[in-house]
């Protein structure tokens, strides 16, 4: 087999250029972890040695604490709903023929294509039309429209690649509609429900720019107080509250992944 | 087919209806509001009237901002399809037993906080950041380099968050190719080069499209990475939005500015969506 740019040189010399942007990916965040164990008082390089000092400031702080606290409790409210209404959705798109299927297949997508500021501007000035304003309500709202796209197309991928077989038999053995998707679709796409469902808290946790339109003033949630951290001075706890940020992102795929391996595993 | 119909768009109802009425009108609505008069009291009074759209056409500095973010977009683009593509063309043509592995790295960074990733860049880039402190301790430079807040740093920490979206579109596409098709163009005669330009190249266009159409629109459409990272001498057009609508309480003022901004990012979405499906674009936020 002669691969098509087939020198081993040129394959080398691709390999490197590859090696150095996996660098360029991992080397910021790689940055901001080792910042945030830095002794120095300015925070800034050069290193000085390691302490927990940033680590102290940032567990004390307790307006960091309060955004953790909104951010958690909006990304688990908008991603419960928009994980029923996605899953839903995603079955009728895999299993349903119907009219207009692939309208309707845009029209969910359609969130991920309007750009955000545009997405903050409308939700804002519609709400006010009926009477509601910035509020936690409104970030509800809106980050439930922003997971929604998530939710069905991990579930949609899910779906597609699950033969109809089972559900066919179930329901050629008399279990009526209800009791097969309960028995038989449900356990089979459990996997891809939470996956969909930890996708949407991700969304939701980390949204910034909708954020700052629909939230009120006086509520933070983590992105946006790091934004206003950021504005007024560039104080070193922000590399510590970030290295707490990374572990908790990059954990919950981790978490995610290791369960959708483990229940798909003997199928 | 009627039942089938029923039950799906019963299923359906409740995704579709709140994208309905917290998407779609809602984005109908900025049209409408953007002839709305302004007030100061903040009450916008219902009208039809030109004077917001002429107010902003005639502004040059809408224009410069525009022209910015669009720039921006532009090169930010490029960048990502000349880093890109090499790397998703190595992806998918080593053969390495755990290629899963190496995809899911270049996602990692996808799930850190998109600001925190920002961020990042103040502490690479800045007087004292990683770059300036290793060039200066290896006595390459004397004087810290000027590579933060300015058009530099907005490329850079917009490359660095759109790039994994660029070369997993390109390596999806890669990937599908049909090896055999190379395999008879140097059987051919072709050179390794040419079967690159002649074969490859061509068949990976629709997954290099769409990488490039939703770098150049998340890279328009954003406000926080410039906002961060971009110095005082560049205008973007979101940041436009955000003043108007946040901070002057200017509501018809930013509501032409998104239409405008809607409206641009469409037609060019239109047009890519005339020549390829955006169907690839939606795969591969799904893998």
């Amino acid at each position: 087999m002669s691969a098509t740019l087939d020198s081993r040189a040129a394959l080398w010399l691709l390999g490197l250029f590859s090696v150095g942007v996996y660098i360029f990916q991992f080397a910021p965040i790689v940055v901001v972890m080792l910042l945030s164990f830095n002794a120095s008082r300015s925070g800034a390089f050069p290193m000085e040695g390691v302490s927990l000092q940033w680590y102290e400031k940032l567990f004390a702080n307790d307006s960091i604490l309060e955004a953790f606290q909104t951010s958690i409790i909006l990304a688990l409210g908008c991603s419960l709903v928009a994980t029923i209404l996605g899953v839903m959705a995603a079955i009728a798109l895999v299993r349903y023929q119907f009219t207009a299927r692939n309208a309707i297949s845009t029209l969910i997508s359609l969130p991920l294509l309007v750009p955000e500021v545009v997405l903050g501007v409308a939700l804002l000035m519609f709400l006010k039309l009926i009477g509601v304003y910035r509020s936690f309500g409104m970030l509800l709202l809106g980050h439930t429209v922003l997971a929604l796209p998530f939710v069905v197309l991990v579930v949609q991928a899910r779906l597609v690649g699950l033969r109809q077989n089972f559900e066919e038999a179930a329901l050629s053995l008399g279990a009526n509609r209800l009791q097969t998707f309960r028995e038989v679709t449900l356990p089979l796409i459990s996997p891809a429900i939470l996956g969909g469902f930890l996708f949407a808290v991700a969304i939701s946790f980390d949204n910034i720019t909708a954020t700052l339109f629909w939230k009120q003033p006086g509520i933070e949630t983590v992105p946006t107080k790091i934004f206003a951290m950021l504005r007024t001075s560039i104080s070193p706890e922000i590399n510590a509250l970030g290295t707490v940020m990374i572990f908790l992102t990059i954990l919950l795929p981790l978490i995610g992944g290791f369960v959708i391996r483990r229940f798909s595993r003997g199928r | 087919m009627n039942r089938q119909n029923a039950r799906a768009y019963a299923l359906l109802s409740p995704a579709l209806g709140s994208l309905a009425l917290f998407l779609v009108a809602p984005v109908l609505f900025i049209a409408v509001y953007s002839f709305w008069i302004r007030t100061a009291e903040g009450l916008d009074i219902p009208a039809f009237q030109f004077g917001n759209w002429i107010a902003v056409a005639t502004d040059y500095y809408y224009w410069l901002g525009l022209w910015g973010s669009f720039k921006l977009a532009l090169v930010t683009t490029m960048a990502c399809a000349a880093v890109g593509y090499p790397t998703a063309y190595f992806l998918a043509r080593i053969r390495f037993s755990n290629k899963a592995l190496l995809l899911f790295l270049l996602f990692l960074p996808f799930w850190i906080s998109y600001i925190i990733r920002t961020m990042a860049w103040i502490s690479v880039l800045g007087r004292t950041g990683a770059v300036n402190t290793a060039l200066i301790s290896l006595g390459i430079i004397d004087e810290p380099l000027k590579m933060l807040y300015n058009d530099f740093s907005v490329i850079m920490g917009l490359v660095y968050f759109l790039l994994p979206y660029m070369i997993i579109n390109v390596y999806v596409s890669l990937d599908g190719i049909d090896r055999n098709l190379e395999a008879s163009a140097r059987t051919l005669g072709c050179s390794a080069w040419q079967t690159f330009r002649e074969v490859t190249l061509p068949l990976s266009l629709p997954g290099l499209g769409a990488g490039c159409m939703l770098c150049f629109v998340l890279a328009a459409g954003s406000y926080v990475t410039p906002r961060l990272l971009g110095g005082p001498d560049t205008l973007f057009f979101p940041d436009l939005i955000y003043e108007a609508i946040i901070s002057q309480l200017d509501w018809p003022t930013g509501a032409v500015l998104s239409v405008i901004l809607l409206l641009s990012l469409g037609l060019l979405v239109g047009v890519y969506n005339r020549f390829m499906s955006l169907s690839d674009i939606y795969r591969s936020f799904a893998r």
